[in-house]
């Protein structure tokens, strides 16, 4: 089959649907490529570049999107600027396209693409699974979305990121602040954090924390219980109580960081308004905010979209091509993207592709499949995120287990006291004195084994028992004392118990022996 | 040998076994501890029948050198990993000879007393038998199940806990026909049956206390054991007896109280017995096990800096710790730090880990208590559990419906990967599922441990 790569019209987009590396890669699996001329020149990629791997170049966009079986894309068909004509015009009936659709937002362009009986696999609606992962273009382009808006802030922020001291006076460390620890925040976090920032976090979803933790970033704690963990490892809206003191955080923060990239966007919806006019007016002047959210209406209440403003002495940028601003790097991900869609959709490497409904990252990926639009898929089966724990129930058995004991605490401490007291008594009032003599040994004794035990090494267990053991075979001396009796019964018993008790007393001390002859430093 | 001085040789053995216990608290005076034990028992045997009351020497001797024999044979021959059933063995003959001791007591009609002195002697003898008896009957069940004989797990009859206090009633009432009967010279009858009901008792006590509690069961009939000698003390009025029983008593009650705490588990409900039958279900394990290899294992160490090794009952039982001891030379010479982290109830009896490892020649110091490393596992980049499961299962600490709710662990998930070898998915011994396998961070090593710390060895060698 014959894939076409057209160059990207949308302004200012600077992506190639494919590189020389994936288009080698994609020719093996038995397609054969053609790009438009100049689609890579935004990316640094020149028609030598691409010839030179076997892809064909194709001068005339028309041509291409007519000959071509499968055209891939970075950006959804629109309204073509030179040929006047919109590209969905231009994909042939029956052909299949792979790009960015988003359908949600969409409609018109899924209707338009469905009674063109086309098959259309849309690059962000790639499910969430670990399977997926490698054709989640969402999250590649995030990643570089992340980067980007650091370095964004960092070309509109007066001062350095890394703290100096130097012999011309001591610079403090920017402090960053990122709303929204996903794979863009995440990066974000990263970057921020090697150029030497002082960086913090924050997230609605508490599984996020070991992730900012671990990039050594601070995450800031909201003192609010609420799981903020939609399915398929999204984040869903909040209540309002949680909004409220997430607001109240974010105030203090802004009077505090140089730089606040925000990333928070909730699927299918507007982007939230987490920082207000008033929190950029307490701002300091020269701080930049980096909302990645333009697209979808902005975290920031001042944000324009596409633009680059300075509102109250601070830097709100508000561009929505940061992928397209990395375009060599954002292409090359795309491309591998694209490439291990292809090898999923054609697993014989026959250069000819099956779109498997059955299929579950598939099915999710393909919102047209020959007219009729499949989107949304079934909700996918697995979630990110771990059921949740919850200590409360160990609380309240504990509770009622005390509950059940009829009698107080405190008189329950007195009662083996009270016992152990009256039986000392009892025995006071009628034992004789001999048998006096022996009790007061016995006590003793009993007090003497108690000191002696208490800080033996938790090591030492073993050999201790086993010596104590051997001690316990004193028991003979009883047997010894009774050996003699003229009565010949009573002589037999005295005599097997000293048999026995002497078992004990050799094996025991002999097998303590051996035991502390293994143990040394 | 004259009155006095037997008593005088009895308070030099006293002392000596002083000694030798608290000798056996501290590595560097365990040895001496032994020898003084040993000085001890020989002066209080040769003593004692040098005394007036021993006149024949042939059974004496003969017994003695034949039941010595058989020690010390037991004693030489014995696999370190068996040490807990020759412990709980041993404690089982304590137990039995007390008995005969009573018997012989019963049956001795020369001693004349009356009165009080008669009732409290006629008590002695009841309940150094009735000790004995649970002592024998406990330790004989408690070695079946270290020898996996009979099965580990908990036997729980219905209302056991009746059944108990019937027991108990019984041997009252039998004890005060006892007294009464022997008033008129007679009193074996109830002597008998409280015998046969004390050998019951201490059948079903131990029955009925799971495999992981066995560390505590095995220390608390040492301490009966040192019951069952003092209660002999008291009923030949032997003071020698009375004072060595009551220190392993005593000390025996210690041991098993500290091993409670260990494992936060209330000394009443273990020796009540049914290990985890409180409580709602306990979470059911779910999720996937990463499995891994040799040659990856020790691609994993060779990539560590703090190695920590969890050895468990599974080490013992693959006889592992000799391999074991090799890979922790050839890693420390390699500039690694190797650590050994000992639950207090690993194994099968307490301090049973280090023996082995001490049998391995594994350096004392370098082998650490859970307490003293527990707060350190963010610093270890790779540990290995070597066949232990309950102790180091999450489950205790997050899910209180889990049986071993609360008991201590080592928290080996919290380092960097955890290495888990295992024969087979099959749970520990109390029973219980193990969240740590399905971990991310948490790696099986499946097979026969010595076998796979071989290979591991063999890849290190590389």
């Amino acid at each position: 089959m014959k894939i076409g790569i057209p160059k990207e019209i949308h302004p200012g987009e600077k992506r190639v649907a494919t590189t020389p590396e994936a288009a080698e890669q994609i020719i093996k699996l038995g397609f054969s490529v053609q790009v438009e001329s100049g689609a890579g020149l935004g990316a640094n990629i020149s028609d030598e570049a691409y010839k030179e791997v076997g892809v064909e170049i194709v001068d005339n966009a028309k041509t291409l999107w007519s000959t071509a079986d499968i055209v891939m894309k970075v950006r959804a068909p629109e309204q073509h600027p030179e040929l006047a004509i919109d590209e969905i015009e231009l994909l042939s009936e029956g052909g299949r396209l792979i790009s960015f659709i988003w359908p949600a937002q969409n409609e018109a362009l899924m209707q338009k693409l469905a009674a063109k009986n086309a098959t259309v696999l849309a690059m962000d609606s790639v499910p969430r699974m670990s399977r997926a992962q490698k054709l989640d273009a969402l999250s590649s382009m995030a990643n570089i979305a992340g980067y980007r808006a650091v370095i964004e802030a960092a070309q509109h922020f007066g001062r350095f990121f890394t703290g100096q001291i130097t012999a011309a006076g001591k610079i403090p460390p920017a402090k960053v602040l990122v709303i929204g620890a996903g794979v863009a925040g995440l990066a974000a976090i990263g970057t921020a954090k090697s150029m030497g920032a002082i960086v913090r976090a924050f997230d609605t979803r508490p599984e996020v924390k070991e992730q900012i933790e671990s990039m050594d970033a601070e995450f800031l704690m909201l003192d609010f219980k609420e799981e903020g963990s939609g399915t398929g490892g999204y984040a869903k809206t909040m209540s309002k109580e949680f909004i409220e003191a997430e607001m109240a955080l974010f105030a203090r923060q802004a009077m505090e960081v140089d730089i606040i990239i925000t990333t928070a966007l909730i699927p299918g919806k507007p982007a939230p308004e987490l920082i207000t006019q008033g929190m950029v007016e307490s701002m300091r002047p020269g701080s930049i905010i980096v909302d990645l959210a333009a697209e979808q209406g902005g975290n920031c209440a001042l944000t324009e979209k596409n633009q680059v403003v300075v509102k109250h002495g601070v830097t709100i940028i508000g561009y929505t091509n940061l992928p397209s601003r990395l375009a060599n790097q954002s292409s090359q991900l795309y491309a591998t993207n694209l490439r291990h869609l292809l090898t999923e959709l054609c697993p014989e490497k026959n250069g000819t592709i099956n779109v498997n409904m059955d299929d579950e990252v598939l099915r999710g990926t393909t919102v047209i499949k020959e007219g009729k639009i499949t989107w949304p898929p079934p909700p996918p089966k697995l979630s990110a995120a771990p059921a949740p724990q919850t200590e409360a129930p160990a609380c309240s058995a504990a509770q009622e287990q005390q509950k059940k004991s009829i009698v107080p605490d405190s008189i329950k401490q007195f009662i083996p006291l009270v016992i152990a007291g009256a039986a000392l008594f009892g025995i006071g009032s009628v034992a004789p004195a001999s048998f006096m003599a022996h009790f007061t040994v016995f006590v003793l004794a009993c007090f003497i084994g108690y000191q002696v035990i208490w800080n033996v090494t938790a090591s030492l267990h073993t050999p201790l028992m086993s010596v104590t053991n051997a001690i316990s075979g004193i028991i003979v001396i009883g047997a010894l004392v009774q050996v003699s009796s003229p009565i010949q019964n009573i002589s037999i018993l005295a005599g097997l118990a000293i048999l026995i008790a002497s078992i004990n007393i050799a094996g025991g001390f002999l097998v303590t022996r051996r035991m502390l002859e293994m143990f040394r430093k | 040998m004259s009155h006095s001085l037997v008593t005088m040789s009895y308070i030099v053995a006293t002392i000596l076994f002083i000694f030798s216990l608290s000798g056996l608290s501290n590595q560097e005076t365990a040895r001496k501890g032994n020898y003084y034990g040993m000085l001890g028992m020989a002066i209080a045997i040769i003593a004692t029948a040098l005394s007036a009351s021993v006149t024949s020497y042939t059974i004496l001797i003969v017994a003695l050198l034949i039941g010595g024999a058989i020690g010390a044979r037991a004693a030489l021959k014995v696999e370190m990993t068996q040490m807990p059933e020759l412990v709980a063995i041993m404690h089982s003959l304590v137990g039995m000879a007390a008995v005969l001791v009573g018997y012989a007591n019963f049956m001795d009609s020369s001693l004349s007393l009356s009165g009080v002195e008669k009732t409290i002697h006629e008590v002695e003898i009841y309940i150094g038998i009735l000790i004995g008896a649970v002592t024998f009957s406990g330790s004989v069940i408690a070695f079946c199940k270290l020898s996996e004989r009979i099965s580990g797990k908990p036997m729980l009859i219905p209302g056991r806990h009746w059944f108990n206090l019937g027991l108990l009633i019984a041997s009252i009432v039998l004890g005060w026909m006892f007294l009464q009967e022997t008033e008129t010279g007679g009193g074996s009858i109830p002597l008998w049956i409280m015998t046969g009901i004390a050998l019951v008792f201490g059948i079903h006590m131990v029955m009925a206390i799971g495999g992981a509690d066995m560390p505590v069961v095995v220390s608390m009939l040492n301490s009966y054991s040192g019951w069952a000698a003092a209660a002999t003390g008291f009923m030949l009025s032997n003071d020698l007896l009375i004072v060595t029983g009551a220190l392993v008593g005593s000390s025996g009650a210690i041991l098993s109280y500290i091993m409670c705490r260990a494992m936060n588990r209330n000394f009443i409900s273990v020796i009540a017995g049914g290990f985890g039958t409180s409580g709602g279900e306990a979470a059911v394990v779910e999720g996937e096990v990463t499995p891994i290899n040799a040659d990856e294992t020790a691609q994993l160490l060779l990539d560590a800096k703090n190695i920590m090794i969890i050895p468990g009952y599974g080490m013992a039982v693959a006889q592992a710790q000799h391999t074991v001891n090799e890979i922790t030379k050839l890693l420390r010479d390699k500039g690694k730090k190797v650590g050994f982290g000992i639950h207090p109830v690993a194994g099968r009896m307490p301090g049973h880990m280090n023996v082995l490892l001490a049998e391995a020649k594994v350096p004392y110091d370098i082998v650490y208590e859970m307490d003293e490393i527990n707060e350190d596992w963010g610093h270890v980049d790779v540990s290995i559990v070597i066949g232990a499961n309950d102790i180091v299962n999450p489950s205790a600490l997050d899910d209180p419906n889990s049986p071993i709710a609360g008991m201590p662990v080592l928290e080996c998930w919290k380092g960097e990967t955890t290495i888990v070898l295992k024969r087979s998915m099959a749970s520990g011994y109390a029973g219980v599922g193990n969240p740590l396998f399905v971990l991310e961070n948490t790696r099986m090593l499946f097979g026969d441990a010595n076998a796979t710390m071989q290979a591991v060895l063999k890849a290190l060698k590389g």
